[in-house]
């Protein structure tokens, strides 16, 4: 599995509130919701992301509220990977259990510019920033991760494994 | 090597003699908890799965808190979807208009949540329960599902941090400063992935509500769970809610930890955090001199909407009226609450000081209704997230404190000191 994309950058702590807040929240349909992710810290992004791109942050990225629809909506954008320092540990779990993939990784998250060039191999858990030629050793998912991000998600993977 | 509290309860529930720091375990819940915010996300995930059964109707609770009584159309069809999936199943503790109360004030009060159980909640502050000694952490609506359909749900056990707690508090300080603080020295994530164990003689200090609104806001410092030793106050408590039998579990002796602090409680003042981080904190004399004009105080929500958050509010109000430019909006954390502040007459003292009194709601904690802020506003909150665009407009300002200074602020316009 792989992801290819062009970069956008945020910093520490982005949290919930600001992937999706919460005014939003009664609203069911992922198209509309996601047409308002991130919206309060970044307007241009929904305007500007485009499927396959990345998502590079800091330290502690998705801290804040368990809702699931933080994940949902960075995945239904088109994102195709996160890249952060670390993760808040409910949005960790939540990315894993939608199949959003993430990756944790200092290096990348401090050395990745907005608007670079990345390729990311979830195999072996390698980021490469075509831009600047730089590479990154982010930690690989075991099997078990991959399995359930390729499948698209928790359920998915359960309801493939029993069948 | 010995186990930290939380250790023994997930060892227990996983049906392990012993677990360690890093293994990854299954594990049997006693209570899975959602919201009228992320039920219905959990029920369409539900609707994936094979099988529609739920695993006890009596071990989900469904609580309509958020956006109730509905703010819209789309509120209103959340709950309707919560509404029929809880009558579908039969569920014991679905909590509606009438008989809901905010979820983490609610569920204690109910003997819902008692020491020794292991909850999952689709709601990032179900680390409240910790304060009775149960393990209890936040999940999304997929783990919820699962947790409804099977009963169960993986956990990687955290490792811990143990606050060793000494002293005796002063007057007009809480709880709330004390996790503000605690949340100030730590930083947001400076428990990630791990338990914040609460111990010490200073225990004995903090009333029930006061560790609830610690634990509550274990999360706000990346925690996985808050928990606290079960002691005669909280036997009382859940003697005095409910009659499910509890469980104590204490940590051994030679239990290990990541980290370890002490914290005197003499020297603890009023606390205030500043936007937009709740680890962004200044003591009350610093926010005073920074002469803070607020346009609304919030008092209320899973973090400060209990009786004693109520009665200590009212103290500073009572005989007092609250500023010209301040709109203060008071919300009891359950309809149990609301009746016993009024029987007590708060309810009296906050509206002849011109405040409002609302029904139970989660409300502008989250920027949902009941208090939205427009651009350019600040509120003095006691509620438990400042980031931006938390309350309303992404130009507007949350500042956290504990009732007494949000009370105190209510009436003089500006952040102040409770202690005068």
């Amino acid at each position: 599995m792989e992801a290819k994309g062009r970069v956008f950058k945020y910093g520490n702590n982005v949290d919930t509130d600001v992937i999706i807040p919460a005014r939003y929240l009664a609203i069911q349909d992922k198209k509309e919701l996601a047409s308002h992710c991130m919206e309060d810290i970044d307007t241009e992004f929904v305007k500007k992301v485009s499927a396959g791109d990345i998502m590079v942050a800091g330290k502690n990225f998705g801290c804040g509220s368990s809702r699931e629809h933080a994940p949902i909506v960075i995945k239904e954008a088109g994102i195709s990977c996160v890249i952060a320092e670390t993760f808040a540990r409910i949005f960790f779990r939540n990315a894993i259990n939608i199949g959003l993939p993430i990756i944790e990784c200092k290096e990348a998250s401090e050395g990745i510019k907005a608007g670079d060039e990345v390729e990311i191999d979830f195999d072996s858990g390698e980021i490469k920033d075509l831009t600047t030629g730089a590479s990154y050793q982010g930690t690989p998912f075991p099997a078990f991760m991959q399995g359930i991000i390729s499948a698209g998600g928790l359920v998915d993977y359960i309801n493939r494994s029993s069948s | 090597m010995g186990m930290t509290m939380s250790q023994k309860i997930l060892a227990d529930h996983a049906g392990l003699p012993e677990v360690k720091a890093g293994q990854l375990i299954e594990a049997s819940l006693d209570l899975v908890l959602g919201n009228d915010i992320t039920t219905p996300v959990a029920i369409s995930v539900m609707d994936g799965f094979k099988s529609d059964k739920v695993f006890d109707k009596d071990k989900i609770a469904l609580v309509m808190d958020h956006f109730i009584p509905n703010k819209d159309i789309k509120s209103a069809e959340n709950c309707k979807c919560c509404r029929d999936f809880a009558a579908k199943h039969e569920l014991t503790n679905y909590f509606d208009v009438g008989k809901m109360g905010i979820e983490h004030a609610l569920l204690p009060e109910e003997g819902l949540t008692v020491a020794g159980d292991l909850i999952i909640g689709a709601d990032s502050h179900t680390c409240t329960y910790g304060a009775l000694g149960a393990f209890s952490t936040g999940v999304g609506s997929t783990d919820m599902a699962a947790g409804m359909a099977t009963g169960k749900a993986w956990f990687k056990v955290p490792e811990a941090i143990k606050f060793n707690i000494v002293g005796k508090k002063q007057p007009y300080v809480s709880g709330k400063d004390l996790i503000l603080h605690i949340i100030g020295m730590i930083g947001v994530d400076g428990a990630l992935y791990r338990s914040m164990e609460f111990t010490g003689e200073g225990i004995s200090e903090l009333n029930i509500d006061d560790r609830l609104t610690i634990a509550n806001m274990a999360i706000e410092a990346g925690g996985k769970n808050g928990i606290f030793p079960v002691d005669d106050i909280a036997i009382e408590y859940m003697k005095a809610h409910g009659e499910r039998p509890y469980k104590v579990y204490e940590a051994d002796s030679d239990a290990e930890y990541a980290e370890e602090y002490t914290i005197d409680l003499s020297e603890l003042k009023p606390t205030v955090s500043y936007p937009h981080l709740p680890s962004n904190t200044k003591t009350i004399d610093e926010a005073v001199k920074d002469n803070i004009k607020v346009d609304q105080a919030v008092i209320g929500s899973c973090t400060n909407g209990r009786i004693s958050d109520l009665r200590a509010a009212a103290e500073i109000i009572r005989g007092h009226s609250i500023a010209k430019d301040v709109r203060c909006i008071v919300i009891p954390g359950t309809q149990k609450i609301y009746l016993k502040a009024l029987e007590e007459g708060l309810i009296k003292d906050f509206i002849e000081a011109g405040a409002i009194v609302s029904t139970p709601t989660c409300g502008p904690c989250l920027g949902g209704y009941m208090g939205i802020l427009a651009a350019g506003e600040r509120c003095i909150s006691t509620t438990n997230r400042n980031f931006v665009g938390r309350m309303g407009h992404v130009n507007s300002e949350v500042y956290l404190a504990s009732p007494a200074v949000a009370a105190a602020s209510a009436i003089k316009g500006y952040i102040a000191d409770p202690r005068g």
